[in-house]
């Protein structure tokens, strides 16, 4: 039985607990529920509940901001960046972590050490090669977007994967091998499946990192036809500056799409990342 | 015969396992950087301009930039902030919801949503609380009467680092507490069974078993808000945009403004290599000190 000081702090606990929720997902109940508003009703009080739940202004940004297409480009270069990664970034590891040769663990120090570099000091060199001398950003932006964020997105990535592929124990690819599997059949139907977890976790990070990035794809993506949604907000806050009605619920349909997401796999997500951090 | 075969196996395993990720990590980092490094000791002011071999003085121009330094000490106190607070926060908030709260279901929803701010990004995250500093407060400081909340936040030059502190920190602490949460999982239950055998109250199983063990993590956390904190730039952009009178303008947004808003592409070059060279003596010399503390733990 618990004692009445620990019940007493018990709850003191839960109290705080609480009030740091509410703290942590204020602002995005406040989004939710001005979206719905007119200025007039933002402006006199935020807090209360919209007077009705207009959906006016939503269908004015869907068209303002281009919607379909914004979204069409922000889900393409995230889905492919990521699922590249993944598999560029596992394989990578999984090949330094079984073959620690010497010119290996030089390749490996880099990466890692290239975490430092900061971006800004590689944009202007970027935009001057494939911008200036090869013309690729005008010709083929998202690809060539997709290609740096594989570039970046790699040195975190084959870090992690290299942190838990060390623990996987040898023995296991050893049955398959005497099985006559080659490298690369090991590698899809023995050590794959084995690294799930911290391919959730990899995955996440990767995505959420490539879904909300703004400055990268706003020096590569010059056309409208090719914005992402940081990019277009971007776009439209310097355009409908204070008009809140427009640019709250333009801030919802941009976040909302990635609270879907997160809801849909919340289970994964957590456990995964803290599965994933621990090895 | 056998032997040739092998090898020939050996490297076309290495090309196609390494192959991919080096070609994508070569054309976007290793190139740029020796070439960036290339460009500093050249003069040009748009990407377009042919090269003109000119020295050092790109480099001499960031020296006399005042503006530069200015905003690297912003920056430095904008790291030396957050990264106190993010790991503060974030272990807190780990240890609530591990050691405190031990029913399943409270700490799985509680850990959810307080991870749910790394779910919107810097630029997203700088909208919405510009919302809550111009709207939000001045309505709660009118309701209430409390008169620190009805000034602007974002207009005062003190006010508006603090806000981007904040913000960051909010955003940040949720994704620590992950690492941390992962971390105080893998202590031994004996161990702290152990101590609380031997009379260590709460503080002290913290203090002398919990935090010696912790230590890697918090090299990992470290190592992350360092970094994360010196690369700002999309919170900055549309919290503060810089304001106000430059108050908030830290060094990333300076070499982003001096290349594509001032168009000097060469000192805004040395001023990214500058920054650079400072941002990795830093977290190294964070990783070496944290890295020996760990082996002496």
């Amino acid at each position: 039985m618990m004692s009445k000081a620990g019940k007493l702090s018990k709850a003191l606990a839960y109290i705080i607990a609480f009030i740091v929720f509410c703290f942590y997902i204020f602002p995005f109940i406040l989004i939710v529920i001005n979206s719905f508003k007119s200025n007039g009703e933002i402006l006199t009080n935020p807090f209360a509940l919209p007077e009705s739940w207009r959906f006016s202004h939503f269908k004015e940004v869907f068209v303002r901001m281009n919607f379909p297409v914004t979204f069409k480009n922000s889900l393409i270069i995230t889905v492919f960046s990521t699922l590249l990664i993944l598999l560029f970034s596992s394989m990578a590891a999984y090949h330094l972590v079984r073959k620690p040769t010497k010119y290996n663990k030089i390749f490996f120090s880099i990466l890692v050490a290239s975490m430092v570099i900061p971006f800004q000091s590689l944009m202007i060199p970027l935009i001057h090669i494939y911008g200036a001398k090869f013309r690729l950003i005008h010709q083929m932006p998202i690809p060539l977007l997709i290609g740096f964020y594989i570039g970046f997105g790699s040195s975190l990535s084959i870090f992690i994967f290299h942190g838990f592929i060390k623990s996987i124990p040898y023995e296991i690819e050893e049955a398959a091998r005497i099985d006559g599997c080659n490298t690369l059949q090991t590698y899809f139907f023995v050590v794959l499946p084995l690294l799930k977890p911290i391919t959730v976790t990899v995955a996440v990070i990767n995505i959420l990192w490539i879904w909300n990035d703004y400055l990268l794809p706003s020096l590569v993506l010059n056309t409208e036809s090719v914005f992402t949604m940081p990019i277009k907000m971007k776009v439209f806050f310097g355009t409908y500056m204070n008009d809140w009605e427009l640019l709250i619920p333009a801030i919802l349909i941009t976040i909302l799409p990635i609270y879907i997401f997160y809801f849909l796999c919340q289970k994964y997500v957590i456990s995964g990342v803290i599965q994933g951090s621990i090895k | 015969m056998v032997n040739r075969k092998r090898k020939i196996l050996d490297w076309g395993n290495s090309i196609l396992f390494l192959g991919p990720t080096t070609f994508f990590f070569v054309i976007t980092v290793i190139i740029p950087f020796i070439y960036g490094i290339y460009l500093t000791f050249h003069s040009m002011s748009t990407p377009t301009d042919p090269l003109v071999f000119s020295g050092v003085e790109n480099y001499v121009q960031a020296i006399n930039d005042t503006r530069f330094w200015e905003s690297l000490w912003i920056t430095i106190k904008f790291v030396f902030a957050t990264t106190i607070l993010i790991n503060i926060v974030g272990f807190c908030l780990a240890y609530l919801v591990t050691l405190v709260i031990e029913r399943a279901k409270v700490q799985n929803f509680l850990r959810s949503a307080y991870f749910t701010p790394n779910l919107i990004g810097g630029l997203v995250l700088g909208f919405i609380w510009q919302f809550v500093f111009v709207q939000i407060l001045p309505a709660i400081g009118d309701f209430t009467g409390i008169k620190w909340l009805e000034l602007g936040w974002l207009g005062d030059p003190v006010m508006a680092f603090w806000a981007l502190v904040i913000v960051t920190v909010w955003q940040q602490s949720g994704y620590m507490m992950i690492i941390f949460i992962a971390g105080l999982i893998s202590i031994p239950k004996d161990l702290m069974e152990a101590a609380t055998i031997d009379g260590a109250g709460p503080l002290k199983r913290l203090r002398y078993v919990i935090l010696p063990l912790m230590v890697p993590s918090f090299v990992v956390t470290i190592f992350l808000s360092l970094r994360n904190a010196f690369m700002i730039y999309d919170l900055n952009l549309s919290l503060t945009d810089g304001g106000p009178y430059n108050s908030t303008l830290m060094a990333t947004m300076h070499v982003v403004n001096k290349a594509f808003i001032e168009y000097d592409y060469g000192t805004g070059q040395a001023e990214a290599i500058v920054l650079f060279i400072i941002v990795a003596v830093i977290t190294g010399l964070q990783v070496y000190f944290s890295k020996k503390k760990e082996i002496e733990a």
